[in-house]
């Protein structure tokens, strides 16, 4: 070989990493176009709004926001990494169905789980009439519409994003390390705390991520319990002063703390990295006698309040309106919610496989503030993402688009918004994150050594993503593409404001009933929901078992 | 299973390229067979639920062949939309409930005003815009409702008496961010200024059996479940709530009738700036506001009818006359945000 042609070969080498810098910035500046509408802001101050904010409530929505933060933070970790350790590591009665039976609260949206247990716990409720019967009508009850419900509300919808992550995890661990920990003279617990728990701290710290960014960003639940957040404050400024721009400061200062929360995630990982070559089967431990019992008495009990309960209800209210509604127009509310979601979650999670690849070949370091930068559409209220999306998509439709098209002698009209193009592309944005934690979870799971042993063999970057990293991936791709896809089928605002004509989905038709206060009818659309979103939780659930399964014939095929 | 992973991300791209392009011709096709039919297609942007407008709608095309296309979102989302889009913008008509939202579409410039005798003739003046901007189409009564088994109605009189002592603990209310409780404040604010109102809405959280209520007809349900014993609400709330259960123990009572009468709000719509069918959208707003329109539009949500020729429902009138405030509902709008920050003072949640 001469010298010029190894010179041609590195330069090529050379592009096609740099190549790698279009799919992780492209999501990049596809979330900064909705954050910098929010972010330009600050160009017009609003003293008089803010003034009044800081006299009247900055100080109890900060405090309020600070509950809901700790407490969720608190409870999801606490329920999901407990559930994810009995469900994958020990074997006890019902395991098997608690397994995914476990993950199927995400299949219920926040807004629909509280207003089913508003109705169910206050005072005109089933639960305080017993109580006042019982006890006298003057016997105080539990105050539910306080930080004490909220919390309750969203730990019972968010734990399963910690449950799904950790169990993960701790099935990947396998028993290995633990046994060794044990042989080395640890307990049982010495080695969960030493030893699993810490393997399994970027999956769990992901999931908290998620729950906390939902939390952050969550309108639904707090308006059904009339609870002041920083987000209420946000829809105040816009619905009730019809003030944007003091909207879009308050959101920018959301996501300024966001920034940071993720910032910090990111310190105290630190260069903590994990690879692990999964045990070929995990023997469980079997637990026994009262053991036993209590593990199996404490799932139960979790999956009964957070998802028997509320489905219950919903089907109680259903069958006494009866399924009226389910007429052809109906049938198409289906439809649209599934093309929608199924769209959106190969879109989103086809970008977060290519961000999360290129970050890899590319150096954490290098792409690191585009990466953080496009995780943040997560954790904006809906409705303000949505705004700043629609605001951005409408600004191109003018400035760019339209002068195009009169130049070219076309009719001017607008291509983004108003079209599945733009609501694909929200969605895209508002749950790149949900896609990007277990496709790079999983990423850094397969040791390096493969990439290199395949580079060593005369592939090239796109070979070995598809012949080596994809069939590694599949388990964390397609979490995260039903994630998504869960996900956007319960999506609301941005799905109402950007939805092209006569694309309603079962979220919009829920959203026409409940901001009518008729939840009874609603009842019917939020059902219906549920179910679509449950195949692809126990999908999901499926998928999760068989990271071991594939990497062990691939690990074990190698060798000679 | 690489052969299903490569079979699996290839689908992936092509259903999302081919679905992407799918929509991006439908409303290409759908421009032309309009044309080719010369009938305008008229394009509504609705904070009115769907089920309330689509029946209208679809009698209105049966009648006339003019199609109707809508999308349905809050008001507030809905102007924001019409203002980003600009003269891009594909809707005709933005049709919202509450005045306040009216007023602030009007304020940003989104409304060309209607000069129509039709629409002036069927909609008295204190339901429109001063400046033709926009017309009330239904009327909206919010109003006390009380507790059958607990209140005598001779104890009942107006909005400011609920502050007094003898309501401590015996009120319920609706949160302070719902706009209808902003524009009761607002026309509050109007006819007895601001001081004077923010006593009385002070008095009235001090009454607060239990923090406000996420909605109307919770409000009502703690009522009948004796929490408390008077709520404000919007009265098609209480028609749901007799609808389902003719003996349910409340009752509708109507308050100031003796001096500035029952807060009334309006649901309306205005024709956008940059319509593309502007006779089109005209004719049916006229079409809306003609009798025969009136009495379904207001009956599908139990509401009164803006059309002063047309008589409310049977069962609507089963509540009684009334006499209504006839301040002008744009002053709901105007002073909205001070009605907001008067409640935030008061600390009405």
């Amino acid at each position: 070989m001469t010298h010029s042609v190894i010179q041609r070969e590195r330069r090529r080498h050379y592009w096609q990493a740099r190549l790698w810098h279009l799919p992780v910035w492209f999501m990049a500046v596809l979330v900064l176009m909705p954050v910098s509408v929010i972010l330009l802001s600050w160009g017009d101050a609003q003293t008089d709004i803010w003034q009044h904010l800081i006299q009247t409530q900055l100080g109890r929505l900060l405090e309020n926001t600070l509950i809901l933060v700790v407490g969720v933070g608190l409870w999801t970790l606490l329920l999901g990494v407990s559930l994810a350790w009995l469900v994958a590591v020990c074997d006890f009665p019902g395991r098997r169905w608690l397994d995914w039976a476990l993950m199927l609260p995400l299949a219920v949206p926040t807004y629909v789980v509280a207003f089913v247990f508003l109705a169910i716990t206050d005072y005109a409720g089933p639960i305080q009439s017993l109580w006042r019967a019982w006890l006298g009508p003057d016997v105080d009850f539990l105050p539910v519409r306080g930080p004490l419900g909220v919390v309750f509300i969203m730990t019972c919808v968010l734990y399963p994003y910690v449950y799904m992550l950790a169990r993960s995890a701790f099935i990947a661990q396998g028993r290995g390390l633990t046994d060794a920990a044990r042989l080395l003279g640890k307990g049982p617990w010495g080695a969960f705390w030493r030893v699993a728990l810490p393997m399994a701290r970027p999956a769990i710290a992901v999931g908290i991520s998620l729950a906390l960014m939902e939390t952050l960003a969550d309108f639904g639940a707090v308006a059904v319990f009339n609870y002041d957040t920083f987000t209420t404050a946000i829809y105040k400024s816009w619905f009730g002063f019809f003030n944007l721009t003091a909207a879009a400061q308050l959101a920018s200062l959301l996501l300024l703390f966001v920034a940071l929360a993720l910032f910090a995630e990111q310190k105290g990982r630190g260069r903590s990295r994990f690879h692990q070559t999964p045990r070929r089967e995990t023997q469980r431990y079997a637990l026994k006698g009262t053991q036993a019992w209590l593990a199996s008495g404490y799932c139960t009990a979790v999956f009964v309040v957070a998802f028997v309960i509320p489905i219950g209800q919903l089907a109680l209210w259903t069958w006494a309106e009866g399924a009226a509604a389910l007429d052809s127009r109906y049938w198409s509310l289906i439809r649209h919610t599934f093309i929608l979601g199924g769209v959106a979650a190969l879109a989103t999670t086809l970008l977060a496989l290519l961000v999360a690849y290129g970050q890899r070949l590319l150096g954490k370091h290098q792409v690191s503030g585009a990466v953080r930068l496009a995780s943040l559409g997560y954790a904006l209220p809906g409705s303000v993402l949505a705004v700043g999306i629609m605001i951005g998509f409408a600004f191109i439709d003018r400035e760019i688009i339209n002068r195009v098209q009169s130049l070219l002698g076309l009719e001017t009209r607008q291509l983004l918004v108003g079209t599945l193009l733009a609501l694909i592309l929200a969605y895209a944005i508002r749950f790149f994150s949900v896609a990007f934690g277990p496709v790079q979870s999983s990423l850094e799971r397969i040791r390096p050594s493969y990439q290199e042993a395949a580079h060593s063999l005369g592939a090239n970057q796109w070979r070995v993503l598809l012949w080596v990293y994809l069939p590694l991936l599949t388990p964390g791709l397609l979490t995260a593409a039903l994630l998504v896809l869960v996900d956007t089928m319960k999506e609301m605002p941005a799905t109402l404001l950007l939805r092209p004509f006569g694309w309603d989905t079962l979220a919009v038709r829920i959203y026409e009933l409940t901001g009518e206060g008729q939840w009874r009818r609603a009842a019917l659309p939020a059902l219906t929901l549920v179910v679509l979103s449950i195949a692809p939780v126990m999908l999901m659930i499926r998928q999760s078992r068989l990271p071991a399964r594939t990497a062990t014939t691939l690990s074990s095929g190698p060798k000679p | 299973m690489k052969q299903l992973t490569r079979t699996l991300i290839g689908g992936l791209l092509a259903g999302t390229t081919g679905l992407l392009l799918a929509a991006c011709s439908d409303s290409g096709e759908q421009g032309q067979t309009d044309r080719a039919e010369a009938k305008p297609t008229v394009t509504v942007y609705s904070a009115r639920a769907e089920h309330l407008i689509q029946p209208i709608f679809e009698r209105y095309t049966e009648e006339t062949g003019v199609k109707i296309r809508f999308i349905t979102d809050s008001a507030g989302a809905l102007i924001q939309r019409l203002k980003a889009e600009g003269s891009n913008t594909p809707a005709d008509l933005l049709l919202t409930v509450d005045a306040g939202n009216l007023w602030q579409a009007s304020q940003e410039g989104l409304f060309q005003p209607i000069e129509s005798e039709v629409l002036e003739r069927n909609i008295p003046d204190h339901l429109q815009a001063d400046n033709n901007d926009w017309f009330g189409l239904s009327v909206r009564a919010r109003t006390i409702v009380y507790s059958t088994e607990r209140v005598d109605p001779s104890e009942l009189s107006t909005y400011e008496a609920l502050a007094d002592d003898k309501w401590q603990g015996r009120l319920c209310l609706r949160t302070a961010k719902k706009v209808y409780n902003q524009s009761l404040v607002a026309t509050m604010i109007n006819t007895l200024g601001e001081e004077a109102t923010e006593e009385i809405v002070t008095g009235w959280v001090e009454n607060l059996a239990t923090d406000p209520h996420s909605n109307d007809t919770s409000a009502m349900e703690a009522v009948l479940a004796g929490q408390c014993d008077v709520t404000l609400v919007n009265t098609y709330y209480f028609g749901r709530l007799q609808k389902e259960n003719p003996d349910v123990k409340l009752a509708i009572f109507w308050p100031n009738q003796n001096d500035r009468g029952v807060h009334i709000n309006v649901s309306g719509a205005g024709l956008t700036k940059h319509a593309k069918q502007p006779e089109a959208a005209q004719a049916l707003l006229e079409w809306l506001s003609s009798p025969e329109a009136q009495e379904q539009f207001a009956e599908a949500n139990q509401e009164y009818p803006a059309n002063s020729s047309v008589e409310p429902s049977d069962f609507v009138a089963a509540w009684g006359d009334f006499k209504a405030d006839s301040v002008n509902v744009e002053s709901a709008g105007r002073l909205q945000s001070d009605a907001i920050k008067l409640m935030d003072r008061a600390g009405y949640r």
